[in-house]
């Protein structure tokens, strides 16, 4: 497996065909990591009602793995409750795309990381309401 | 399924097929070790002594024992870098490359400086193109090597050799020019450029992968990097790899004579490859718009990361090479692109195209038309 720089099928259909791409006017949530100097950049934005994610939108810079963990998070998040999307992690996004390169697990797989942050941005302003 | 188009020739070559012919009857008719003197022996004997024969008139060299068969490019890097570095030096080393040079001329390039060398990378205009007054400051009568490609793997630009040789000639030190790129696809004639050191690779000629070759010019002291026998010149031992060295020596004859015609028919496919893919909105060539190689088209996306081009491509039955950061072993961002002036994350959306003598102008619609596509599906993901 440390060979490994191909990606699975998985990640192949995420990456060609995305889900949730594109942005929320006017975020309940919205989280930014990465850094283009990197080659990775990802945003997530979320629409929260009764502290469930009813919508979930992203963008991303970046390569096959940070395109396909982007798709892949927002399908997991959509519909959970804010106390079940935070439970998502990053290995879990890698198991549901069937793997990722062992070199690519650090540096590309960035998406739970954003959707926590849009969630975290949404309690924030919450408490401050 | 439509037919795969392959631009990558710059990563590996399909062998040519004549090579694959004299290939085939060189493993049907037994060769012994070229080290014995009877009859099998000395065939093999024979066939590296033609191989070197047509390798050295390839690249213009007067005598052919002055070409070294070795395991590739790398390992001719680094006898070149290493074996003339450590063979001449003085009380003060001083070894000079140019900053975009490949990694195996950087790395044993880098590792002499560990050994008390002093290093001095050569920087390049915003075309790739060696400065040729930093040259001059860097190189001193104290340098013992200066090494700087023929031309570049990731943006095709030619060097201008000649102008480099006068200046590192004048200074009394030795020129290795590492023309894996170049040679085969453009004239090269180690006596006309002034080439002291010159690298070779079997399979960027259209040979099998696995061998390459060194030419040292007659008088130029090289110790070796491996120890063992006496095989070439004791700067290669161990038993010759027979055929692939045949093959190699086939492979250049052939790219000898093919090539005017090649470089003819694919400057042509070139050209209408940069026309149509620098006409895709916010795109631009990477390397020289005109000293570049034949076969080789570079570009650059801004706001699109180069994995998911390379990607995308392929899915589209198309496979290119791109110098991003996420497809190299390092995951570091190409010291090319960041040596020709590109910030970082301007470095990371770049796609070369290598063409070979599978392509053909009737592809180029195809290939412009899903790089139009591939770039506008990622920009329309882009955050950036």
């Amino acid at each position: 497996m440390a060979d490994q720089i191909g990606y699975s099928q998985k990640v192949m259909e995420h990456f060609m065909n995305p889900h949730n791409v594109g942005v929320i006017e006017n975020p309940d949530g919205y989280g930014k990591v990465g850094n283009p100097v990197c080659g990775d950049l990802m945003e997530i934005f979320i629409r929260v009602r009764e502290n469930v994610i009813e919508d979930i939108r992203f963008r991303t810079f970046g390569c096959g793995s940070a395109i396909a963990t982007s798709s892949m998070v927002t399908d997991l998040a959509k519909g959970k409750t804010l106390e079940e999307a935070l439970q998502i992690t990053r290995d879990d996004v890698a198991t549901e795309l069937e793997g990722l390169p062992p070199r690519k697990m650090h540096c590309s797989n960035l998406a739970a990381d954003a959707l926590h942050a849009a969630i975290r941005d949404y309690q924030e302003k919450e408490k401050k309401a | 399924m439509e037919e795969r188009i392959y631009l990558d020739h710059a990563a590996a070559m399909p062998v040519h097929p004549g090579v694959i012919r004299f290939g085939r009857q060189f493993l049907e008719e037994f060769a012994g070790n070229p080290s014995t003197i009877y009859q099998e022996g000395l065939q093999a004997q024979a066939a590296v002594a033609g191989a070197r024969e047509k390798v050295a008139a390839l690249v213009g060299a007067k005598d052919p024992p002055s070409i070294i068969f070795t395991s590739g490019a790398t390992e001719s890097n680094n006898i070149a870098i290493r074996g003339t570095a450590l063979r001449n030096a003085g009380k003060e080393k001083r070894v000079v490359v140019s900053a975009i040079e490949h990694i195996s001329v950087l790395n044993p390039a880098k590792d002499l400086q560990k050994g008390g060398f002093t290093l001095t990378q050569v920087p390049v205009d915003h075309y790739g193109v060696l400065d040729l007054d930093a040259l001059g400051a860097a190189v001193t009568p104290r340098t013992v090597v200066t090494s700087v490609h023929y031309a570049n793997n990731e943006i095709g630009t030619i060097e201008p050799i000649r102008e480099v040789a006068e200046i590192v000639h004048d200074r009394g030190g030795y020129l290795h020019v590492d023309a894996t790129d170049a040679a085969g696809r453009i004239p090269i004639d180690v006596e006309r450029d002034g080439i002291d050191l010159l690298t070779l690779s079997s399979n960027q000629l259209g040979g099998p992968t696995g061998t390459g070759a060194l030419y040292i010019r007659p008088g130029v002291r090289v110790q070796p990097v491996l120890v063992g026998g006496g095989q070439e010149r004791g700067l290669r031992p161990g038993t010759e790899n027979v055929v692939g060295i045949a093959c190699m020596g086939e492979a250049a004859r052939l790219a000898g004579k093919e090539m005017p015609e090649e470089m003819r028919r694919l400057s042509a496919i070139r050209d209408r490859l940069i026309t149509g893919i620098t006409g895709i909105e916010d795109t631009y060539l990477t390397g020289h718009p005109r000293e570049r190689l034949p076969h080789h088209a570079s570009f650059r996306f801004p706001r699109i990361e180069g994995e998911s081009i390379q990607l995308a491509m392929n899915m589209l039955g198309i496979a290119v090479a791109t110098g991003s950061a996420c497809t190299s072993m390092t995951l570091e961002a190409s010291h090319v692109l960041l040596a020709i002036g590109l910030a970082h994350d301007e470095a990371h959306g770049s796609m070369v195209a290598t063409l070979g003598r599978g392509n053909t102008l009737d592809q180029v619609p195809r290939v412009v038309n899903a790089a139009r596509e591939t770039v506008k599906r990622l920009r329309a993901i882009t955050p950036l």
